[in-house]
């Protein structure tokens, strides 16, 4: 099992130092003087050389890039060219929220997408199983950001049951701080009413952003258990005698979702991409809404640094989700 | 003709056929279906966000202009894009990809490990990235995206290119002292073409909700443009009240692009046999 993990992990590597030469190029390489961009518009030559000079631009392009490695691994991703704030500490602090929100968005996706993958490939070619290919299809491709402001349409203008906006009321404080996850803080320090306060504002944000994934999710456990129930195994257990609810949601499912858990981690890019807008829309405060000002603001140092952050979770994420898919099967840790 | 039959009693399918081929003609004859050629960019101002009515069948937004009459010129828009970003991307992956599973080297080995880099980040946040480079504007969009679509091509001709290479026609083919271009576009592309018209397929659809959220971010196409996630982002302050200015161009993302994926889906059960039923 070490031997696994570790060897998963300089599978990794090349990718993620692919993504660095890639993130230096174009921070470095394709701005046509960064020095200039940097300087500001009205500066002298002189103000720009000294910038050149001060950010190491005169240095040969390898040396420029091993500074970079260097300061990439001290988490010192250089400062916002708008705000001049550090963009790492910036990202770090705003990362809770889009933890929590993605979490709670692949929860709702699991929860209701596997009971209904699983029904659909019992009752394959039934009329439910025409119904849900259309919906989940549709799940697919339905625009997050415009299903987003759909709901705010109709459950906070128009019902008034929900909030608008923002992670948690204005100008009252947030949950004592332990996870930085809201929900979870406040369930920790047993306070229930600040829980149903924070509970009220993942509601939309969170279904918007586990369509995608509810559909997936369906979709590939309709086919994993479709496959599973092929199996000499259910067979058996039939001619043994269990109750058919039995085999079903316990030895079928089982074996199913088992290969479906490598898809989770494709489904965090799904899900990662679909928080941008709709962190945006609810003013979520998390890494989303982030990225989408620097882009308005042109704040590129900002943009790579997301970029950059994003790719290294998202190894992660593939990491951690293909260890345990051999944990949960010894097999798949034979064949790396 | 068995494959007609067979794909005739998929209903889904027939569905997403008869809703691409609609939005294709809606495209084609976009001004000969709008009441006013103008409308799409001059508004009526004294019409400003008037709601759905005989005349202005969607409504009119901010600026009065004729809602229905913008959504089915974004029609033509977006199919324009999609297939502008999907024919780049298949440009240059198949190649890429061809070359990659044919060849043994460090030319086939640079060429995966920067599909690899560019597969490892989600194509939306590098898209933005590219995009927000090059500066804003709908050429900058569609470059970025083709740019970021390409691995998926080449991911998969790739896979498809590996299996077919030790296949008896090809060693015929090196035999008789081919070509390898000749080999690879003349008798293995045709080998491997299901696969990439069915990714090209969903992908059209994936690209134009892809473009919608860079026109909604607004770093796709500018005003006056009709597109659709443009119009959204324009439309949003005028909420709730005008709620059929975000409505409809929304819906229309919806269908067209619902119409691409139920045929992809389609398509992939009648190319690929081990999949069928199983979905």
């Amino acid at each position: 099992m070490t031997r696994f993990v570790l060897r998963r992990l300089l599978l990794a590597l090349p990718a993620l130092f692919g993504l660095l030469v890639l993130t230096f190029i174009m921070l470095r390489v394709l701005p046509s003087d960064p020095s200039a961009a940097l300087a500001g518009e009205n500066a002298t030559p002189e103000q720009i050389a000294a910038v050149r000079k001060a950010y190491g631009f005169d240095e040969p392009i390898w040396k420029q890039f091993v500074i970079y490695v260097g300061q990439v691994a001290r988490a010192d991703l250089g400062n916002s060219i708008i705000s001049n704030r550090p963009v790492a500490s910036d990202i770090a602090w705003r990362l809770p929220a889009t933890i929590e929100l993605t979490f709670a968005a692949l929860l709702f996706a699991a929860l209701v997408g596997i009971p209904l993958g699983t029904m659909a490939a019992v009752w394959h070619n039934s009329p439910f199983d025409h119904v849900m290919r259309v919906v989940t299809v549709g799940g697919l491709a339905i625009a997050s950001f415009w299903f987003a402001i759909i709901l705010q349409i109709v459950f906070s203008m128009d019902l008034g049951w929900l909030p608008l906006r923002a992670r948690y009321p204005d100008g009252v404080p947030p949950p004592t701080e332990i996870t930085g996850l809201y929900l979870v803080d406040s369930l920790l320090t047993l306070r229930f009413d600040q829980f149903w306060a924070s509970f009220k504002h993942i509601i939309m944000p969170a279904f918007t952003l586990s369509l995608g994934g509810l559909a997936s999710i369906a979709r590939f456990t309709r086919a994993g258990v479709l496959e599973t129930m092929q199996k000499d195994f259910v067979h058996y257990a039939e001619a043994a005698g269990y109750a058919r609810k039995r085999i079903i949601w316990v030895y079928v499912l089982r074996n199913s979702v088992v290969a479906a858990t490598t898809q989770i981690g494709l489904l965090f890019g799904t899900l990662i991409s679909s928080a941008v807008a709709v962190e945006a829309i609810f003013d979520w405060p998390g890494v989303g809404s982030y990225a989408v000002s620097a882009i308005l603001t042109s704040d590129y140092k900002a943009v790579l640094a997301v970029t950059l952050i994003v790719g290294v979770i998202y190894a992660v994420v593939n990491i951690i989700v293909d260890v345990v898919h051999a944990m949960l099967d010894p097999r798949v840790a034979e064949t790396l | 003709m068995l494959i007609v039959k067979k794909f005739l009693r998929d209903f889904p399918a027939v569905l997403g056929l008869l809703i691409i081929t609609a939005v294709c003609l809606i495209a084609a004859f976009a001004p000969l279906l709008i009441p006013d050629a103008d409308a799409v960019y001059f508004g009526n101002i004294i019409d400003r966000l008037k709601p759905p009515s005989a005349e202005y069948w969607f409504g009119t937004d901010n600026l009065g202009r004729d809602v229905f009459a913008r959504v089915v010129m974004g029609t033509r828009g977006a199919l324009i894009v999609a297939l502008t970003v999907v024919a780049l991307a298949i440009a240059i992956g198949v190649p890429a990809g061809l070359y990659a599973g044919y060849t043994n080297g460090w030319g086939s080995e640079l060429i995966m490990r920067v599909t690899d880099v560019f597969l490892a980040v989600p194509q939306l946040i590098l898209a933005l990235a590219i995009a927000q480079l090059m500066g804003r504007g709908l050429e900058s969009a569609m470059a970025a995206l083709a740019l970021t679509y390409w691995p998926f091509f080449c991911r998969t001709v790739y896979g498809e290119v590996r299996r077919v290479r030790n296949a008896l026609f090809v060693e015929a083919l090196q035999g008789l002292g081919a070509s390898t271009s000749r080999i690879l576009f003349v008798h293995v592309l045709p080998n491997v073409a299901s696969p990439i018209i069915v990714r090209a397929t969903i992908g059209m659809g994936f690209t134009i909700l892809t473009t919608a959220v860079l026109g909604f971010l607004g770093i796709g196409a500018a005003p006056p443009s009709p597109d659709w996630g443009l119009a959204i982002a324009e439309s949003r302050e005028y909420l709730p009240e005008s709620w059929w200015a975000v409505t409809f161009p929304g819906l229309a993302i919806l269908i067209t692009v619902l119409g691409f994926n139920l045929f992809g889906d389609g398509l992939r059960d009648l190319v690929d046999p081990r999949l069928r039923r199983s979905r």
